[in-house]
C-alpha cells in the first residue's frame, strides 16, 4: 500500500511546508514561553545557591528579604553568629534600582555585602574575571549581563565605585543582573535623601524645640546624626555549622530572637512559590492560549485540505476504500504538519529566540518531549472535525445524477 | 449460455423510492435485468427516467426499497435484506467509469490504476504490473509516470478505465462515459470497453445519451419512467 497522505503532501508540499513553518513559529513561541518559566526557576535557585545561606534571617512575620520587605538592625548578626550551631553569620541588603554607567543606565540588583574573608555569606561564589572587593567603600563587582567591564566606574545615586570583579549568572529572581557593593553604601543607598530633603529635615529638627533647646547643645547633633544614618539591613545570611540541622538552628533563631527564619526550601517555597507565580500564571495562561490558537489553525488547514479533496474522497469510498484508510490520511497528515511544526519551532525557539530574548531562557529536554506530545494530542483533536467530514460524504456523489 | 447468465449481474422487480409521505419519488417501479460476462449493454431513457438512479443499486451504492440482485452465486438485495459489506463488494467486484474521470490528482498514472489492487491487499510491485499491462492493452502507458492533470481527456478517461478494470471485476458500470468526448474519441473508449469485455469476461453497462455509440450496442435497455425495457441494437461493428 502506498501512503495516501505522502503523496498528498509531496504533490502539494509547498503549502504543507509553508503552514508547517507558521505552526511552528507559533510552537516555537510556546516551547520559549516553557522555556522563560524555566529560567525564572533557575534564577530563583541560583539565587539561592550564589547566596551561600543555609538560613535566611529577616524581619518577624515577613516573607523577606526577595518577596518582601525586611528590615532588621545591623547588630543583629552579632548575637546570631553566637548561637550554637551557626558558622558563619553576616548583614545583606538587596535593592533593586537603575545603575548608571556614563551615559547610559541598566536594571540591576545592587547586593550589599559585608566585606571581610572569601567565603562571607552573600559573596559571589566565584568570579570570571577581577577580585573580590577589599576595600569597604566604593568598590563594585559586577554580573556580565550588565554589560561592565572591570575598571568601569559606576554611579548608585551620588556615589561612584570602580568595577573590581565580574561575576556570571547572578541574578535576581526577576532576572535583574546582581552588582555586588560593600554593605555601608548599599545602606546608604538605599536610605539617602537628596540634599534638598536632608536640609529640610535638618531645619524641622532644628526648629523642634524638643530637640534643640539651649541648655543641651549636644542633643541637636545626635538626633540629626541619628537621622542620617540607616541601621538597617534586609536580612542576616547564616551558614550553618557541619553536623547541625538547619531546621534545629532556625528553630532556635525564632524561639530566643523573635525573628522570622527561613530555611533552604522554604526560600524556595517562597521564591517559586510566591514570587514569580503571577508569572507563572500568566505564561501557564499564554500556554493555554498558544495551544488553543494552534490547535485551531491545524484543525482549520487540515479541514479545508480535506474539503479540497471532497471529490476525490467521494470516488475513493465509491470504489471501495475503507474508512480506515481515508481516516488514516487525514490524520497522518494532521500530524505531519505537527511534525513540520514541532521541528521548526524546536529549531526557532533554540536558536532564534532564546538567544534574543532578555530574559534567561532554559529549554528543558523535557519540556520538548512534553511539547512534542502535546502538538501530536492538538494535531490528532484537529484532524477530527475533516474526519468527520470526510466521512460524511456519500459516495453516491461521486457519480452524480 | 445459461451458465453464462449466472455467471453476470441480474436483478428482478428492483425497486427504488426516495423520500418519504408526499414528497415521496418512485424513481424505479420494478426493473428487470441482466447483463452476462464478456457482454456491453446500453441503458438509455429521458431525463429524469431512472437511469443514474439504477446505475447506483447495481453499483450498490444506494440500497433499492425492494426486488433482488444477485452477481453470479452471491445474493446482493433481497427485498429489504442486503449484503454486510458493501464497499468491500464494490472495491472486489464492481468497477466504476464516470462521466469525468475523477482520477486522484496527487497520484501518478500507475497508483491510480494500482491503488485500488493495492486496497485489496496485493503487494505493490503485483498491484503496479497489472496497472502497466492496463495502461498498455489502453495504449496510455507512455504516460504512466505524469499526473492526470497533465493528461488530455481522453487520456484520463482511459485511466479511468483502467482503473475500473484493476481488480478484474465482473461488472463495470459507465455513466455516460464518453459525454465530454468528441465522436471519435467516445467510439474508441466504446471499442475499448467491447475489448476488455471479452478480455476479462466483465459484464459493462453503459448509461448514455450519445447517439454516436448507441447504435455500437447489440442489447439495450430502455427506460422510461421507472420501467425497462429491453430492445435489440443494431450491434454495429467497429470499422
Ligand atoms: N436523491 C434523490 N432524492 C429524491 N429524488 C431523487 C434523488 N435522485 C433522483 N431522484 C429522482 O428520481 C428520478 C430519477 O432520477 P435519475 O437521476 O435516476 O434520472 P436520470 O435518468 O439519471 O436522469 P438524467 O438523464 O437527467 O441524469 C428523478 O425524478 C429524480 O428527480
Ligand atoms: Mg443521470
Amino acid at each position: 500500500m502506498i501512503s495516501l497522505a505522502g503523496r498528498d503532501i509531496m504533490h502539494a508540499w509547498g503549502k504543507f511546508v509553508f503552514t508547517g513553518v507558521g505552526l511552528g513559529l507559533l510552537i516555537g513561541i510556546t516551547l520559549s514561553m516553557a522555556g522563560i518559566y524555566r529560567g525564572m526557576v533557575d534564577d530563583a535557585k541560583a539565587l539561592l545557591d550564589n547566596s551561600g545561606a543555609d538560613l535566611w534571617v529577616v524581619q518577624k512575620d515577613t516573607l523577606g528579604p526577595y518577596a518582601e520587605p525586611s528590615s532588621i538592625y545591623d547588630d543583629t548578626w552579632r548575637a546570631i553568629r553566637g548561637m550554637p550551631g551557626v558558622a558563619r553569620a553576616a548583614n545583606i541588603t538587596y535593592l533593586t534600582m537603575q545603575v548608571r554607567q556614563g551615559e547610559s543606565d541598566v536594571r540591576t540588583m545592587v547586593t550589599g555585602v559585608t566585606t571581610g574573608e572569601p567565603g562571607t555569606p552573600g559573596w559571589p561564589p566565584y568570579l570570571v574575571a577581577g577580585r573580590q572587593i577589599t576595600r569597604s567603600h566604593y568598590e563594585a563587582v559586577a554580573d556580565v549581563a550588565t554589560g561592565f567591564a572591570l575598571g568601569d566606574r559606576l554611579q548608585i545615586r551620588r556615589n561612584h565605585y570602580t568595577v573590581v570583579g565580574l561575576t556570571r549568572r547572578m541574578v535576581s529572581s526577576g532576572g535583574d543582573p546582581m552588582v555586588f557593593v560593600p554593605i555601608k553604601d548599599a545602606q546608604e543607598a538605599q536610605f539617602l535623601k537628596d540634599n534638598d530633603a536632608i536640609r529640610q529635615q535638618r531645619r524641622r529638627t532644628t526648629a523642634n524645640p524638643a530637640f534643640n533647646y539651649p541648655g543641651n547643645p549636644g542633643l541637636l547633633n545626635a538626633v540629626i546624626a541619628s537621622q542620617s544614618t540607616n541601621p538597617y539591613v534586609n536580612a542576616v545570611l547564616v551558614q550553618i555549622e557541619a553536623g547541625h540541622s538547619a531546621e534545629d538552628v532556625a528553630e532556635s533563631i525564632r524561639r530566643w530572637k523573635r525573628l522570622t527564619v527561613y530555611t533552604r526550601s522554604q526560600m524556595e517555597e517562597i521564591l517559586v512559590g510566591k514570587l514569580i507565580a503571577t508569572s507563572a500564571k500568566q505564561i501557564f495562561m499564554f500556554l493555554v492560549i498558544l495551544s488553543v490558537v494552534s490547535a485551531a489553525i491545524v484543525a482549520f488547514i487540515i479541514y479545508t485540505l480535506t474539503l479540497g479533496k471532497i471529490r476525490e474522497i467521494a470516488v475513493l469510498k465509491l470504489i471501495g476504500t475503507r474508512n480506515r484508510t481515508i481516516a488514516a490520511m487525514i490524520l497522518q497528515q494532521a500530524i505531519a504538519l505537527g511534525m513540520i511544526g514541532f521541528v521548526v519551532g524546536k529549531i526557532a525557539a533554540t536558536l532564534l529566540m532564546a538567544p534574543i530574548f532578555p530574559k534567561y531562557v532554559l529549554l528543558e529536554p523535557l519540556d520538548s518531549v512534553i511539547g512534542f506530545v502535546a502538538v501530536v494530542v492538538i494535531c490528532i483533536l484537529s484532524s477530527i472535525i475533516a474526519i468527520r467530514a470526510a466521512l460524511k460524504v456519500d459516495p453516491a456523489e461521486a457519480i452524480g445524477g | 449460455m445459461a451458465d453464462r447468465q449466472k455467471k453476470g449481474i441480474r436483478i428482478e422487480a428492483l425497486r427504488k423510492r426516495y423520500g418519504k409521505g408526499d414528497t415521496a419519488v418512485d424513481a424505479l417501479k420494478g426493473v428487470d435485468m441482466q447483463v452476462a460476462p464478456g457482454e456491453v449493454v446500453g441503458l438509455i431513457g429521458p431525463s429524469g427516467s431512472g437511469k443514474s438512479t439504477l446505475l447506483k443499486c447495481l453499483g450498490a451504492v444506494i440500497e433499492p426499497t425492494a426486488g433482488r440482485m444477485t452477481l453470479g452465486e452471491e445474493v446482493i438485495y433481497d427485498d429489504g435484506w442486503k449484503m454486510p459489506d458493501l464497499r468491500a463488494l464494490r472495491r472486489d467486484k464492481i468497477g466504476f467509469v464516470f462521466q469525468a474521470p475523477y482520477l486522484i490528482p496527487f497520484l501518478d498514472v500507475t497508483d491510480n490504476v494500482a491503488l485500488l489492487s493495492m486496497l485489496t491487499g496485493r503487494s505493490n510491485g503485483e498491484s503496479r504490473k497489472r496497472a502497466m499491462e492496463l495502461l498498455e492493452a489502453l495504449d496510455v502507458v507512455h504516460r504512466a509516470k505524469a499526473l492526470p492533470a497533465q493528461l488530455s481527456g481522453g487520456e484520463q478517461q482511459r485511466v479511468s478505465i483502467a482503473r475500473a478494470l484493476v481488480n478484474r471485476p465482473p461488472v463495470i458500470l459507465a455513466d455516460e462515459p464518453t459525454a465530454p468526448l468528441d465522436s471519435e474519441r467516445a467510439l474508441a473508449v466504446i471499442r475499448i470497453l467491447n475489448q476488455m469485455a471479452l478480455q476479462y469476461e466483465t459484464a459493462i453497462i453503459v448509461v448514455t445519451h450519445d447517439e454516436k455509440i448507441i447504435p455500437t450496442f447489440k442489447r439495450i435497455y430502455h427506460i422510461r419512467d421507472g420501467k425497462t425495457q429491453e430492445e435489440t441494437g443494431e450491434g454495429r461493428a467497429f470499422e
